[in-house]
């Protein structure tokens, strides 16, 4: 089973934060607001802000949670505790990114947008992942992925951040 | 939380259950604050309040919860509808059934018939009340409003004063409570405070004992018209017997103590006009939070209409 290990993710990170420099920061106008998809985006996001900020960029940062959004609430059986949304600033003309871990059918990110119009109208949205990991189901492609794998579309991706599950690693 | 189809009584739901609910009502609140105040959880699903008894606030509560949700909301108004032509209960139920309702709402004055209603249909059934039996939607709503204020419900005192013996409120509520740790006390007139041997709540009689016993939050029930004027409830005294008075309200404030009570409001009876205004009240709190919690109760209840129907 191929890993990717925590020294992998940091450096990818990093340079995650430069792309976010050099090419998302100078179309935001001075307003550029990361916001997480709760919960493994969510921790993905603030690690990205941290360092936006160490490099003089500071940006906004927000975490959103879609499970009321989902596409399929009705069709599982058991509804998964909902997490506090925080958005605390306008989202109006802001240039805001989007944060998920791994981006897969679509859905999330297609939930993600609604929720996010529902706070106000942000200029642009872009949608940034650590994996891309493919098999859309949906016209949504993400604007930066830091891994792309071209796993078989059985093979189960699991990432795990140090934040939350006591150690860092992706494996598939 | 396993997938759970009624919610009938608060013994019924494990530990995690109610944790799950209660976290999710912080959730449900936030929706309050964004400029869209609605979700599309329930979209598509019908949620049917079916009340046997007056009830403004409970009934509203549940619609405003079910409409932020996004699901579609029928109200079946008892006085206007067959039951008063002799339609029998499950008579309604059938007809109810065959309009193909997920969610049903019910109040009833029999203990027990939510969940009659809820063995014989697949859409989940909320008891908003039955007799003096279980008001579990009430019961989250006040512990969640405990959470909000302390921080946690674990290791409060609530003392409930009032009729305990008659109230479906104090049984939901002292029982929620006491699952989730805090200490709860009854407070009223003699023959209205249960004997508790079994679950050993202590039973006091007047206010002496009520502050020797250093509760965090006073929650009074309501003085039911309908019991006035018996022996057990002589109108007049009521309020200097067992009533926040404004000479009690002044010891409250000393001692920093919330005042909670489940609505509506008999001022001069339970409470006086002052009590109302004071810093510590969470009355407008709890019909807040009210929705919340059951926008919560309604989310995690799975109905089993969705595959057969």
């Amino acid at each position: 089973m191929p890993t990717i290990n925590q020294a992998e993710i940091e450096q990818a990170l990093d340079a995650w934060a430069k792309h976010l420099l050099s090419n998302t920061a100078p179309r935001a106008a001075g307003k550029l607001a990361i916001v997480g998809l709760i919960t493994h985006g969510d921790v993905l996001a603030r690690r990205l802000v941290q360092k936006l900020e160490q490099a003089g960029c500071p940006a906004e940062y927000g975490a959103i949670d879609i499970t009321l959004y989902r596409d399929d609430l009705s069709l599982r059986g058991i509804r998964p505790a909902l997490r506090s949304s925080h958005l605390p600033f306008s989202t109006d003309d802001m240039a805001l990114v989007l944060v998920d871990d791994v981006c897969n059918t679509g859905r999330t990110a297609r939930a993600a947008m609604e929720v996010i119009f529902e706070y106000g109208r942000p200029a642009r949205v872009e949608l940034q992942c650590l994996v891309d990991r493919g098999d859309r189901q949906l016209p949504i492609q993400p604007d930066y992925a830091a891994f792309t794998l071209t796993a078989p579309q059985s093979t189960r991706v699991q990432l795990k951040l140090q934040d939350i599950d006591g150690e860092e690693n992706i494996n598939y | 939380m396993n997938p759970r189809k009624d919610l009938i009584t608060i013994d019924s739901l494990s530990d995690e259950d109610i944790r799950t609910i209660l976290e999710s009502t912080s959730a449900m609140k936030d929706i309050f604050t964004k400029s869209v105040k609605k979700v599309p959880a329930l979209k598509g699903k019908s949620v049917l309040t079916l009340f046997y008894e007056p009830s403004t606030r409970t009934r509203s509560s549940f619609e405003v919860a079910a409409n932020r949700l996004s699901a579609d909301v029928t109200t079946f108004t008892v006085s206007t509808s067959s039951v008063v032509k002799g339609e029998s209960v499950h008579d309604t139920i059938d007809t109810l059934m065959s309009m193909k309702m997920d969610y049903i709402i019910v109040r009833h004055k029999n203990s027990g018939i939510p969940a009659v209603i809820a063995r014989h249909c697949k859409a989940s059934v909320i008891n908003a009340g039955d007799g003096a039996h279980a008001h579990p939607s009430q019961a989250f709503l006040d512990a969640f409003t405990i959470k909000e204020k302390y921080g946690e419900v674990g290791g409060k005192r609530v003392v409930i004063i009032g009729d305990i013996l008659h109230s479906r409120v104090a049984r939901s509520t002292s029982t929620i409570l006491r699952r989730l740790g805090a200490e709860v006390a009854y407070m009223g007139p003699g023959p209205l405070v249960p004997q508790e041997k079994h679950t050993g709540i202590p039973r006091f009689t007047n206010w002496e004992q009520v502050f020797q016993w250093k509760p965090d939050v006073i929650y009074l029930l309501r003085v039911q018209n309908e019991r006035m004027d018996t022996p057990f409830f002589p109108r007049g005294d009521y309020h200097q017997a067992f009533g926040i008075t404004e000479e009690r309200l002044r010891r409250i404030d000393d001692l920093n103590l919330s005042i909670m009570h489940p609505g509506p409001v008999n001022r001069g009876v339970e409470i006086c006009d002052a009590a109302m205004d004071y810093r510590n009240t969470l009355i407008n709190n709890q019909v807040e939070n009210g929705i919340a919690a059951r926008m919560s109760i309604l989310y995690h209840l799975t109905p089993q209409t969705q595959n057969n129907d």
